[in-house]
């Protein structure tokens, strides 16, 4: 019961004083907005507004995430806030569980403004709605450790934005969400194959418009081994790094 | 009875020896203060005993639980205050403690007590709802060490309570501790002011360069150096450049500089007065005033560990050396 309440308290202090500000608020809503709105305005059809929304609420959910922990941890680490966090009687694990919470809550919303959006433009009746949110809970989870681990392999708020970048936006381009993998020259493919965002996309694709090409049992190990490692290194990096 | 032990606690940073083989207990119920200069490896230790640093060897028992393997059980009965604020800046005074009470896994209605019942104490039961970034040094001085106590802990860590705050907040830091340690907490206090420590702690241990060099009850140590005389020079003009031939002149005495104008001059064999007047005529160093000086902790510090005062002032002021 104490680890419960230790839990829900950097939660709700982590959503109360990042998460439901003005500015993250806005970004929250504005970025996805504009990402679909950037997407639906260069589909041509309406179907081309469904074609492109696994890889918009993907990116949503993606940027979304990885954008928060910059500041829920490396900035309190810099503050040395963090620091009161980790002197507390609750295990590393759950500490980082308690400071990702928040950003996959936020991952999942951010995906949901696209859906919300296109929702008023197409008719998105035969989407599979359970496999949907499921695959944008996975995503939001691999995405948020992704940052975790950025985040805490860094020392500054603008080492991990830039860091961040690095990541983002060449998966951005590789995931097959511009280009089919397929099409893509063959020395990048296995760079596509190594990226957890082309699973996501794809689990996505096959959900909303029956057209993945990897089957999802796969696409969901390989994004829970993806979480798994992430967490464990980013576990790893706060011990040698922070506990020195 | 003991209520910490700690025996050849070592730490190493790549090569580099930050605390050696430290070995010393605390007894339950005392103030036990920690001295040295900056960069002697008092944050270290403190970092190894509430587990923000790993002991490269050694052992570390806190209240029957073993402090490295079980720190999380000792996180529990242990309160840390930081040298630096660690509370949040976009919280309120009051919505810190109760967060920082949450951690401890105190359920909402004995948190927010305890909380509000802290704010009185300390003196900030006016500005509970300010945002913490507002408060002034010596107010979030105190609200880190609430915080610090806010899940009454039998033991507290305090790593330089009163470094910069002005003298009024330093003497009711210096109270509150003193207030904490009446009501049966166990304080381990790393400071710089040697009064400080000479006025609160029960026993002291000296740090230097990672080593501990010497442990003892405060009027013991202090007893050590009752048959020193000791006398102070206030001179007109800047000391420092005859320093060194002060101690090559007077090689039987002990020198201090205490800052530019100011010499200490300590032996244990009665000081003439006379070759020190004359000297500083020939030196044309007019003499403004010669005094007898009580023995006190900070000849013990100096005779100890060979460090002269002012120069820990300085380097405390610079703020480098910390971990």
């Amino acid at each position: 019961m104490k680890k419960l309440i230790a839990f829900w308290s950097i939660l709700m202090k982590d959503m109360k004083t990042y998460y439901i500000k003005p500015p993250n608020v806005s970004w929250g809503l504005i970025f996805p907005f504009a990402w679909t709105l950037m997407f639906f305005v260069r589909s041509e059809r309406a179907i081309d507004i469904r074609g492109v929304l696994p890889g918009v609420m993907s990116l949503a959910v993606l940027f979304g995430t990885t954008s928060m922990l910059a500041v829920t941890i490396t900035f309190e680490r810099k503050s040395r806030s963090f620091e009161r966090l980790l002197l507390a009687p609750i295990s590393l694990n759950l500490l980082m569980l308690a400071k990702t919470s928040g950003a996959i809550i936020f991952g999942i919303l951010n995906a949901m403004v696209p859906a919300i959006i296109a929702s008023f433009v197409v008719d998105l009746s035969g989407i599979n709605w359970l496999t949907t949110i499921i695959s944008i809970v996975f995503i939001a989870v691999t995405s948020t450790f992704l940052g975790l681990f950025i985040s805490v392999s860094v020392s500054e708020v603008f080492e991990a934005q830039t860091f961040s970048n690095f990541v983002r936006f060449p998966m951005m381009f590789l995931c097959g969400l511009f280009i089919p993998i397929e099409r893509l020259p063959v020395l990048l493919r296995p760079i596509s194959y190594a990226l957890p965002l082309t699973y996501g996309a794809d689990i996505l694709k096959t959900s909303i418009n029956q057209n993945g090409i990897i089957p999802s049992w796969i696409s969901f190990s390989v994004l829970i081994g993806y979480s798994l490692f992430l967490f464990l290194m980013s576990n790893y990096n706060i011990q040698k790094r922070w506990i020195y | 009875m003991k209520i910490l032990e700690v025996e050849n606690l070592s730490k190493n940073f790549d090569g580099f020896k930050a605390v050696k083989e430290a070995s010393f207990s605390l007894e339950k119920g005392e103030i036990f203060g920690f001295l040295g200069p900056n960069g002697a490896g008092k944050t270290t230790t403190i970092n190894m005993l509430t587990g923000l640093a790993r002991p490269t060897s050694g052992f570390i028992e806190i209240a029957g639980e073993d402090g490295i393997k079980d720190i999380k059980k000792v996180q529990q009965i242990i309160g840390i205050v930081p040298d630096e604020s660690n509370l949040y800046d976009e919280m309120n005074g009051l919505d810190n403690l109760v967060f920082c009470a949450s951690l401890y896994g105190m359920d909402k209605t004995k948190r927010e007590t305890r909380a509000k019942n802290l704010l009185e104490q300390f003196g900030l039961a006016d500005t509970g709802k300010k945002l913490f970034k507002a408060y002034s040094k010596g107010m979030k001085r105190k609200l880190v060490i609430a915080a610090g106590i806010i899940h009454e802990p039998p033991i507290l860590f305090l790593d330089e309570p009163t470094t910069g705050i002005d003298v009024e907040t330093a003497r009711q830091i210096r109270r509150l501790i003193q207030t904490l340690n009446a009501g049966g907490t166990t304080i381990f206090l790393t400071t710089h002011y040697i009064e400080e420590a000479e006025r609160l702690c029960h026993r002291i241990g000296f740090i230097v360069e990672g080593k501990i060099i010497k442990i003892g009850k405060t009027v013991d140590l202090m007893q050590e150096t009752q048959q020193v005389n000791i006398i102070e020079f206030t001179l007109e003009n800047d000391v420092e450049p005859l320093k060194e031939l002060i101690r090559k002149v007077f090689t039987n005495v002990n020198i201090n500089m205490i800052d530019h104008f100011r010499i200490r001059i300590s032996s244990p064999e009665k000081i003439d007065l006379m070759p020190f007047m004359k000297f500083f005529d020939e030196k044309d160093q007019l003499v403004r005033e010669a005094k007898i000086i009580r023995s006190s902790l900070e000849e013990v510090f100096v005779k100890v560990t060979g460090i002269e005062i002012n120069r820990m002032k300085k380097e405390k002021e610079k703020g480098g050396g910390k971990k």
